[in-house]
């Protein structure tokens, strides 16, 4: 073992066959060796692991890096850090930039900047010329530069004979489309849930319907043209309910919530803090208990963070005129933690961040086309690249917005106290984070 | 115990604030008649009016009740202002509020606004002069004060004596774009924490989308109901919140929900007909109705200065009452 080069000491594994305490020895980017108490050789850094969970690193099917265009909210160096320090070593860049990534000349210059951060960046292509819903963006050449996942995210594509195009077109590329679902006519203008806190502030509120009736739209569009849909970021029961019908019937659909709709309500609006402000809106505490039941069911594939952030100028005005996103990376597994862990093993939930969110991404093990990307989301096992996050169940994690590695402020989680916290980040081999600081 | 810091909602105040508010206006009414309708209550104190969007009365109204108190009054045209270059609230608020600024009396189309506006604020107290389509406190207030002064006169009682009991069971029916309404989430609040039974009639495209939580029920029959209500509050079709849309046009929403001579003699001999203005006659009030003596719609502007003299006496100078 004379090219050990990191040791994890004291930690439980969760690999393929379960949860194993196993100490865990590196060489380069490959696990070399898993067994109860591994020595580490003179040279090699030693990282305590001593209660904790050693899990595949995490992966992020949805981060607004915003560079380029809004530089002054986040860049790809500002949010690989903080998905880092989150636990993740993937993450995948929507294309909601300015310009938007719907040529490679954009998609390269990203996936340029993500060489030298803190976790691989992937890109996620737009579907439609500058995300404007009206001609379909060149598909094929991003697919050819490892793009897997496309969406006009930040706005769903209205024009439904469009979505249809772009499915039957994505098809012969092996390529997923990703949907922001969101009917612009039933939710413009809308600033939170419409409900009964909308209608007691005064805000216009955007339906439960303007979300699932898009969903309701696409599935059947998945059942005309046979190419698969993920669907982002849903918020509501009966969304969850659409898509968990889809899946009985064997459509080709998957899901991601976000950790806010798994816990936050409409009710956090009452004090007009723009800091609640997202889209989709946090809902009702029954669509809460919807999404997270939609995770136990397997319903849901994936938890995803949608880290949005926003210059502190951008919040720091009226609601309604506010943009609307949170800061994510760096408060998921904590509060996927806390949501779930009575009710799903630690197994369960490390593959609704890693495993599963992986294979949407294109970037699991088995995926032929990772274009540049190491192995993410496991398995944790000899001979696997090591991609790791160290989680210690016992800590806790304290959210200071001025703490945070993003570039922006906007945390709907200030001074709130999680319980759980990443501890290593380990990137094909390195540790980028130890003792939850990163290491360059 | 000092009461609230800011007057952002009705809420702010509770019953026995309405009360104080009520009684307090009362007072300043009665300055308001004297020969030289000034006091010095609040010399030295300086009062700002932050108006982002258009107003006559209620800016007049709050800048006379200042000016009757004997404080300085700085008014804040947004047209002419660093807002037309760009500045943002937040900073507009810090500059004015730097300046040694007493009181902010807000009005914004961005409902919660003044409720940032009183978080960034360091000393000087908020007064929601109107927030989108969320709150108008004073207006509300107005109104109520005016209700009990007509209730008052055909008893020929002070309006003092009626204390607030007067509004105990008392029939308020509210009329109109609810949904868009700042007035009506006001009145609401204001109106059913005195005690009054409110019933709310609208087309259902400008209602609220959710009531749940709203202490009042929804007239299935507006004929029936005018019959049976002691006050009637009409609300103004709000186009410019794009409620235009919200009925197929004028023509029907006045058909359907207008106070029409026709619809007057539905009501009873004593109900009283109040509207916050600016009223669109013909459309959701007919002409000859707003003139009507029940309509009370020059006495609630009149009222505005007193009640408004009262908040800023209460949140800048004087005494709340303490809870028994």
């Amino acid at each position: 073992m004379s090219d050990v080069t990191v040791v994890i000491r004291g930690g439980s594994v969760i690999g393929p066959e379960g949860i194993l305490r196993a100490d865990v020895a590196i060489g380069g980017t490959t696990i070399v060796a898993l067994a109860e108490t591994i020595d580490p050789p003179s040279g090699a850094m030693v990282l305590d692991a001593a209660g904790c969970l050693i899990g595949p690193g995490l992966v992020d099917l949805h981060t607004h890096l915003r560079q380029p265009g809004r530089e002054e909210a986040e860049t790809v160096e500002s949010g690989a850090r903080a998905a880092a320090l989150g636990g993740y070593t993937a993450i995948v860049a929507m294309p909601n930039t300015e310009p938007a990534i719907d040529t490679a000349g954009v998609a390269r210059d990203v996936l340029a900047l993500g060489r030298t951060a803190l976790a691989e960046v992937a890109v996620a292509g737009a579907i439609t010329v500058g995300r404007a819903g009206k001609a379909l963006a060149p598909m094929g050449e991003l697919a050819e530069l490892g793009v897997r996942l496309f969406t006009d995210d930040g706005a769903g594509v209205q024009d439904g004979a469009l979505m249809r195009r772009a499915l039957d077109y994505a098809k012969g590329l092996g390529v997923t489309l990703a949907q922001h679902c969101e009917d612009e006519c039933l939710a413009a203008g809308g600033a939170m849930h419409e409900g009964c806190w909308s209608s007691r502030l005064g805000l216009p509120g955007v339906p439960a319907a303007a979300e699932e009736s898009m969903v309701a739209r696409d599935i059947q569009l998945v059942r005309l043209t046979g190419a698969p849909v993920h669907f982002l970021h849903l918020s509501t029961a009966g969304s969850v309910e659409l898509v968990r019908r889809a899946k009985s019937e064997g459509l080709a659909v998957t899901a991601e919530a976000a950790p806010h709709h798994m816990l936050l309500t409409h009710a956090l609006v009452q004090g007009y803090d723009p800091v609640f402000k997202v889209n989709p809106p946090l809902r009702t505490d029954d669509d809460v208990a919807a999404v997270v039941e939609g995770l136990l069911d397997g319903t849901i594939n994936a938890i995803a963070t949608d880290h949005a952030p926003h210059a502190p100028e951008a919040k720091d005005v009226p609601f309604d005129q506010a943009p609307p996103g949170m800061l994510g990376l760096q408060t998921a597994l904590p509060i996927a933690w806390q949501v779930l862990s009575g009710r799903l093993g630690p197994e369960r939930i490390f593959a609704l961040m890693s495993s599963q969110p992986a294979a949407i991404a294109g970037l699991g093990v088995t995926d032929a086309r990772r274009a540049g990307h190491s192995a993410q989301g496991g398995p944790v096992e000899v001979g696997a690249t090591a991609n790791l996050c160290v989680f210690d169940p016992a800590a806790t994690t304290v959210v200071d917005p001025l703490h945070l590695a993003s570039r922006s402020r906007n945390t709907p989680y200030a001074g709130r106290t999680f319980t759980g916290a990443v501890r290593h980040t380990i990137l094909r081999g390195e540790p980028v984070v130890v003792d939850a600081t990163a290491q360059r | 115990m000092t009461g609230p810091q800011h007057l952002l909602s009705v809420a702010d105040l509770g019953k026995d604030g309405i009360a104080e508010v009520l009684r307090v206006a009362e007072a300043f009414a009665e300055v308001e008649r004297r020969s030289v309708p000034k006091v010095p209550t609040l010399r030295g104190k300086v009062v700002a009016t932050l108006f982002f969007e258009e107003s006559t009365r209620t800016r007049l109204s709050f800048e006379t009740a200042a000016k009757r108190l004997s404080a300085d009054v700085l008014s804040l045209a947004v047209a002419n202002s660093s807002v037309k270059k760009g500045e943002s609230l937040r900073d507009t608020v810090e500059t004015v509020e730097a300046m040694g600024i007493d009181a902010l009396i807000i009005r914004h189309a961005s409902a919660g606004a003044p409720h940032q506006v009183a978080r960034w604020a360091t000393r000087a107290r908020v007064i929601n002069a109107g927030d989108g389509g969320h709150e108008h406190p004073t207006q509300a207030l107005l109104d109520c004060f005016t209700v009990r002064q007509v209730l008052a006169e055909r008893k020929g009682a002070a309006p003092e004596e009626l204390g607030i009991e007067c509004f105990e069971g008392l029939r308020v029916l509210i009329v109109g774009d609810i949904r868009h309404s700042r007035v009506a989430r006001s009145e609401v609040l204001a109106y059913s924490s005195l005690g009054a039974q409110v019933t709310l009639a609208a087309p259902g495209s400008l209602l609220p989308p959710s009531l749940e939580g709203w202490p009042v029920t929804v007239a299935e029959d507006f004929d029936a109901a005018l019959a049976d209500t002691d006050v009637v509050s009409l609300l103004r079709l709000q186009s410019e919140r794009g409620s235009g849309s919200f009925v197929p046009s004028l023509r029907e929403y006045t058909a359907g929900w207008g106070l029409t001579a026709r619809r007057v003699a539905l009501l009873s001999d004593d109900a009283i007909v109040t509207h916050p203005g600016p009223m669109m006659r013909g459309v959701e009030i007919a002409s000859d109705v707003a003139d009507l003596p029940r309509s009370v719609v020059v006495q609630q502007v009149t009222n505005g200065v007193a009640v408004r003299m009262a908040i800023l006496f209460l949140l800048l100078g004087g005494e709340w009452p303490g809870h028994e």
